[in-house]
């Protein structure tokens, strides 16, 4: 390919890309400044909220991080923390074992900045005609990380200055991840696993707790798709 | 923490996420096909996950006291609604979080 068309097709890519990451914009930019926010409030020099937005890149675990280094040095602990509170990330692997095959050279950078929004994003979306797969995938995912180091940064820099009442406008991931069900839903008539993933998870909110209900949730997903799957394959096919 | 501790934790915590987005990837590379009933999980997870990350935004609401969570289902049922009838990213998005923002502040 000459150079000029080369760059023709990424900026193609760019541009398609760009649209579906909007609603990642807006809740990433109010997440990474509270985080921001947090980090230089709790006496953190401000520049290690990038360093963490580029190679840690996990929200929740970003949070639970500056618990972590304000009290004693732990990294076994601190390993262990971050296995759990991520390990969500398997069933994101899982899924995208298929989409991310021959992804070539930016399939390192798609399986390392897999978050639950650029997941459900990949889930979801896919590249328009004439736009090449691989950098509309790699554009969806470093778009996001751009936006989250963005918005850790700025809320590390600015802290309090910045620090506006942002309460609620959190709600943006909540209705990314209910609009991408909704059309998950209007995919398919069978709505089987999609109900399964939903109640095994309030059950075992109801029974485990806020703060420990994902690994039980994980392994009644699991389970219940094992159990289910003469079921399921068959309600897939019709 | 001095400021070696404090980067060598955020290294750790940065190579054990790392390792549970990796870890698929590397039991079952490109060239090895993987087991059906992983292939099977492949197709159907994204559906019982999705569902999980819905209910994983809405784990801190309480509903056994005030406002018993009235503003979160208010706004689920919008952007479902919303969703299903325009089919509208921004609609669904933008108006509802204004929806929510506006019934936590000032209704609730």
């Amino acid at each position: 390919m000459k150079p000029e068309a080369k760059n023709n097709a990424t900026i193609n890519a760019l541009k398609a890309a760009l649209p579906y990451t909007f609603p990642v914009l807006v809740g990433y930019i109010v997440l990474g400044i509270a985080f921001g926010v947090i980090l230089t409030g709790r006496g953190f020099a401000w520049w290690l909220a990038p360093v963490m937005g580029l190679f840690i890149y996990a929200g929740s675990l970003q949070f639970v991080a500056v618990e972590l280094l304000a009290s004693a040095f732990n990294p076994l602990n601190a390993f262990i923390m971050a296995l759990t509170v991520n390990i969500r990330h398997l069933f994101y692997g899982i899924s995208m074992l298929e989409k991310f095959r021959d992804t070539g050279k930016e399939k390192p950078y798609l399986v390392f900045s897999l978050t639950d929004e650029t997941f459900s994003l990949l889930c979801s979306v896919t590249p328009p005609e004439n736009v090449e797969r691989n950098r509309f995938y790699f554009f969806i995912s470093a778009l996001n990380q751009a936006y989250w180091v963005l918005g850790c940064t700025l809320g590390a820099i600015g802290g309090s200055f910045l620090n506006q009442d942002t309460s609620g406008f959190d709600f943006v991931m909540t209705a990314l991840f209910i609009v991408i069900l909704v059309e998950q839903w209007e995919q398919t008539h069978f709505h089987l696993p999609v109900l399964l993933g939903i109640f095994i998870s309030i059950g075992s909110l109801l029974i485990f707790g806020p703060q420990n209900f994902i690994v039980p949730a994980m392994a009644g997903i699991l389970s219940a798709m094992a159990l289910f799957r003469g079921k399921i394959e068959e309600g897939f096919r019709s | 923490m001095t400021q070696r501790q404090i980067l060598i934790t955020i290294l750790v915590l940065s190579l054990a996420t790392i390792l549970t987005r990796v870890l698929p990837f590397l039991l079952f590379p490109d060239h090895k096909r993987p087991p059906e009933f992983i292939q099977y999980l492949g197709k159907v997870l994204p559906f019982p996950v999705i569902g999980m990350l819905v209910v994983y935004c809405f784990r801190n609401v309480t509903f056994t006291s005030s406002p018993f969570g009235v503003p979160e289902l208010a706004g689920l049922v919008y952007v479902v609604f919303v969703h299903r009838w325009k089919h509208n990213l921004p609609l669904s998005i933008v108006g509802g979080v204004a929806f929510y923002v506006f019934l936590s502040r000032v209704v609730f």
